[in-house]
């Protein structure tokens, strides 16, 4: 027993402080995208058109990671790419997280007609499949950034809102709820006070995984054309426009396809070693 | 006794939830901006030409209206006509819809050899090298979704080493002999292998891509009731009797340990069929969900609503079958 | 020369340094009754899974011998020591509830190994299990043989794992605390039974219990351990008129007594166990030397 426990902690740090470091690094990147990206994502130039990354013959000086099929530069969309894929990850992220948790424990907690109500909800949506369903909403509202924190806090939320149920319903079990209770608190508040603080480390390695899961919705609308305006540089953009050009510019997938597996991947092993660090067994 | 009626209660909540998916499905998609009637008409089509089609489709009426007409329609087998191709909903979804059974099916396939084989492979070899590596696999496995995979697959074996077709169902040029759009079975009941493999070569790769996080699903959570199943007193039992680990592993541990992994993939198989919406987009694949993509860029609500209805159908179906294969398996409950 | 001799067998738990079993050594002659008493921890039931090859991956064997009928154990490749256990061991496990297959009916897992490991005809094991069902009173037989687990009491069960322990008329079977999970009313039936199905079919008995009282009616000769170190080992009568070591004479004021079920009990005392703990360390270090 002894044994395991610290091998899992000692196992734990590395993936943790990856992850976090690669998550920072594509922070700053994002934030810092005017300053350190070498070119404008945005400027065309055709006689520039497919250029291979550094290392390949043909390679044109300043394009490090070479140029898409109408002469952008990959790593400058890339940089730009960022800003959009984290700031859905944060808002997307977050909202949903707060609907879809609320809705969880008010259910999970108050019982009786909410529960059924929101139980009843939470069948409905499982019955949809989640990508077309957020591929119909983007067409509803129009594609723009808002729509689709929208488009992913409408499907997203009864991730949230199906596990914090259960947890609800277990902690509300529990004996010191009761006491609590005796002890003539409203039920509101014995919510708040009492089951808000246990379900919490729960709440908040759902929340990394969603980030990561916002992330790859962005990419997915935006590979199916349907993102914000086509110009803007996306991840999911410009992975379809490497899906596109495959066998002629393998880079303008590649890259893009590294940056966004190296995050989405973060993100789950963060919430994955989170929730090891909050479990109170191992703890 | 007690059986039937949570049979017929179960029945009772899956009626709920598919006429819930109607409501919200039709009402959401009345809200799309953009007349689809006038995207049809060529340019310099009159007013009076757009509001007779636009009477045709219905599209006139209010909305309550409009969803009593397409409810009633519904319940005698009528989806209404696709607004694009002008063919009956119904006919079109069925057309596409073997597509992407043996899409799914094939994934799942493919999902529960691979993990079933890391989750026996680990549970053999516990304590070793392997057990970890398959390990650190499955958790990699997991944490990328199936779009991801898509692309990773189409690189490698695309690309790279391009030895798998990356898009379409079937080589294009090939003469088709079928009469059903079960294209991979049928191939296999007319005995023409020659079609199967190239079927299938076009369907392993969109296949994988589904099943790869399916499988690490399947393979942490069979590895993980196995390794709870090995603990008990039966299983030192059989060891004591003289069987091998592997017999120990496959005829005594594997059965009991495989009932808590069949209810969650379950409800994992219907996130699978979910995926197949991008990733037939991914391999250009023809198949329902591709379909989808196509109608809700083109604003073809009567195909739209079809299709989602379709799907939910299929998921609340899917949950359905595997409850009544869990009360089946478990002498505990089938005795009960 | 006995059937099963343990020699010197030491274990522990891997990457660790305190020992689990220190230098065990014990005979069971064929056809001998022999307990194996100690409290909780003491190693008793590690020794079972040692001969049998069932100790857990966390455990590993340091040393000594195993020589089951002139063979070595602990030498032999796990294939071919798994056969051979197979063939002439059996073991009644402790707890009834999880020790029969829940999805499987009991016929075949009594005759299982009959067919399987030993190539029995499936007619011929059948009329076998169905034999030994009636030998441990089971009513019904055939009924029983087509039963779940789930269906039948845990008396029942564990009549049935002692029938099935039976089956393959092994030379050795070691009951590993075999009435520990059950009620008290059935657990003197239980030991009644497997005391006669021993004396019937004349099978050394290796019976792993923490309970002196259940020692005294069922064995002929018994080991104490503490600490994974054997304190003494003698016969039913000596040990219960003369205890050589304090710590068994501590044990015995300790274990209600079926004559005087009403007598004063006393505890084992702090400092016998200490002097009993000292006494196994220096054994250690002598060892080591």
């Amino acid at each position: 027993m002894l044994d395991g426990r610290s091998a899992i902690k000692r196992k734990l740090p590395t993936r943790l402080v990856l992850s976090a470091t690669w998550l920072t690094l594509l922070t700053l990147a994002a934030v810092f995208a005017p300053l350190i990206a070498p070119k404008d994502p945005l400027a065309q130039d055709l006689f520039l058109g497919q250029l291979p990354p550094f290392w390949v013959q043909g390679h044109e000086p300043g394009y490090l990671l070479g140029t898409d099929s109408l002469g952008r530069d990959v790593l400058s969309r890339i940089l730009y790419g960022a800003r959009l894929a984290l700031t859905v990850a944060l808002t997307a992220g977050t909202i949903t997280c707060i609907i879809g948790a609320t809705m969880g424990l008010l259910a999970g907690f108050l019982r009786g007609w909410v529960d059924i109500l929101i139980s009843r909800a939470i069948d409905i949506w499982m019955a949809f499949p989640p990508v077309l369903f957020s591929i119909l909403l983007i067409a509803v509202l129009g594609p723009s950034l808002t729509s689709i924190i929208i488009a992913i806090v409408v499907i997203d939320w009864t991730r949230f809102a199906r596990v914090i149920r259960a947890e609800a319903m277990t902690q509300g079990a529990m004996d010191y709820v009761a006491s609590a209770q005796v002890a003539g608190r409203t039920r509101l508040s014995t919510m708040i006070t009492e089951i808000l603080p246990n379900v919490l480390p729960t709440i908040v390695v759902l929340l990394t995984l969603e980030m990561g899961i916002s992330i790859i919705v962005e990419a997915i609308l935006s590979f199916v054309n349907l993102s914000i305006s086509t110009d803007d540089p996306t991840w999911g953009g410009m992975i379809a426009e490497g899906r596109a050009s495959i066998h002629q510019a393998w880079w303008v997938l590649v890259f893009p396809l590294i940056t966004l597996f190296l995050t989405v991947l973060s993100f789950s092993q963060l919430g994955e070693g989170l929730k090891d660090r909050f479990d109170p067994v191992l703890r | 006794m007690q059986f039937l009626q949570s049979v017929l209660l179960r029945l009772c909540t899956t009626l709920i939830t598919l006429a819930g998916v109607a409501v919200i499905v039709f009402f959401v998609i009345r809200v799309v901006p953009g007349n689809p009637i006038a995207m049809m008409l060529p340019p310099g089509a009159t007013e009076a030409d757009v509001a007779r089609l636009t009477a045709l489709y219905g599209l006139d009426k209010s909305i309550p209206q409009q969803f009593l007409i397409w409810v009633s329609g519904v319940l005698q087998g009528d989806f209404g006509t696709s607004i694009t191709t002008k063919q009956p909903v119904l006919q079109l979804v069925l057309s596409r819809l073997p597509a992407t059974l043996e899409l799914s099916v094939m994934a799942l396939i493919i999902a529960v050899i691979l993990g079933g084989f890391m989750a026996l492979t680990g549970t053999r070899l516990r304590g070793s090298k392997t057990e970890a590596a398959i390990d650190v696999g499955n958790g990699m496995a997991l944490s990328v979704p199936d779009f991801l995979w898509g692309l990773i697959l189409i690189l490698t074996f695309g690309v790279l080493i391009p030895i798998f077709h990356i898009s379409g169902r079937v080589t294009p040029s090939l003469p088709l002999p079928f009469t059903t759009n079960f294209y991979l079975t049928e191939s296999v009941l007319r005995l023409r292998f020659d079609l199967w493999l190239d079927i299938a070569a076009h369907m392993f790769m969109p296949a994988l891509a589904l099943a790869i996080p399916l499988a690490a699903i399947i393979g942490q959570l069979l590895k993980q009731s196995l390794k709870e199943t090995m603990h008990l007193d039966y299983v030192t039992l059989a060891r004591t009797k003289g069987y091998s680990e592997t017999h120990v592993i496959l005829r005594e541990a594997l059965p009991n340990a495989i009932l808590p992994t069949l209810t969650l993939v379950g409800v994992q198989f219907t996130f699978l069929i979910g995926g197949t919406v991008i990733i037939e987009r991914l391999f250009s694949y023809e198949g329902l969900g591709n379909m989808a993509i196509d109608a809700v860029i083109n604003r073809d609500l009567p195909l739209i609503q079809g299709i989602v209805i379709l799907f939910a159908v299929i998921f609340t179906g899917v949950n359905l079958l595997v409850d009544l294969t869990y009360a089946a398996l478990n002498p505990r409950l089938r005795h009960a | 020369m006995s059937f099963l001799s343990i020699r010197n067998l030491s274990a522990r738990l891997k990457g660790r340094p305190d020992q689990i079993l220190r230098r065990v050594s014990l005979e069971v002659a064929a056809g001998e009754v022999r307990g194996l008493v100690g409290e909780s921890g003491a190693g008793k039931s590690m020794i079972g899974k040692a001969i049998l090859g069932t100790l857990p991956q966390s455990v590993e064997i340091t040393g000594g011998q195993i020589i089951l009928d002139g063979t070595d154990l602990l030498s032999l490749p796990t294939a071919q020591r798994r056969t051979l256990i197979g063939a002439k061991c059996a073991l009644i496990p402790q707890d009834p509830l999880t020790a029969l297959n829940p999805s499987r009916r009991i016929g075949p897992q009594i005759t299982n190994r009959l067919v399987d490991i030993l190539h029995w005809t499936r007619a011929d094991a059948e009329k076998r299990a169905r034999d030994l069902l009636a030998e441990v009173q089971i009513p019904d037989p055939e009924r029983v043989m087509r039963s779940y687990p789930h269906e039948l009491s845990g008396g029942m069960r564990q009549r049935i794992l002692i029938a099935s322990a039976f089956a393959a008329e092994p030379k050795l079977i070691i009951a590993d605390e075999p009435t520990t999970a059950l009620d008290v009313t059935v657990q003197k039936q239980i030991l009644k039974l497997i005391a006669a199905m021993q004396a019937r079919h004349g099978t050394a008995l290796l019976f792993v219990t923490h309970d002196l009282g259940v020692v005294s009616k069922v064995c002929q000769s018994l080991s104490v351990l503490y600490a994974g170190y054997v304190l003494e080992d003698s016969t039913i009568p000596d040990f219960f008129h003369t205890p050589k070591h304090p710590y068994s004479r501590a044990l015995l004021a300790a274990t209600p007594k079926y004559t005087d079920p009403d007598g004063s009990l006393t505890p084992v005392s702090d400092a016998v166990i200490a002097a009993t703990r000292a006494e196994v360390e220096a054994a250690d270090r002598s060892a080591h030397v």
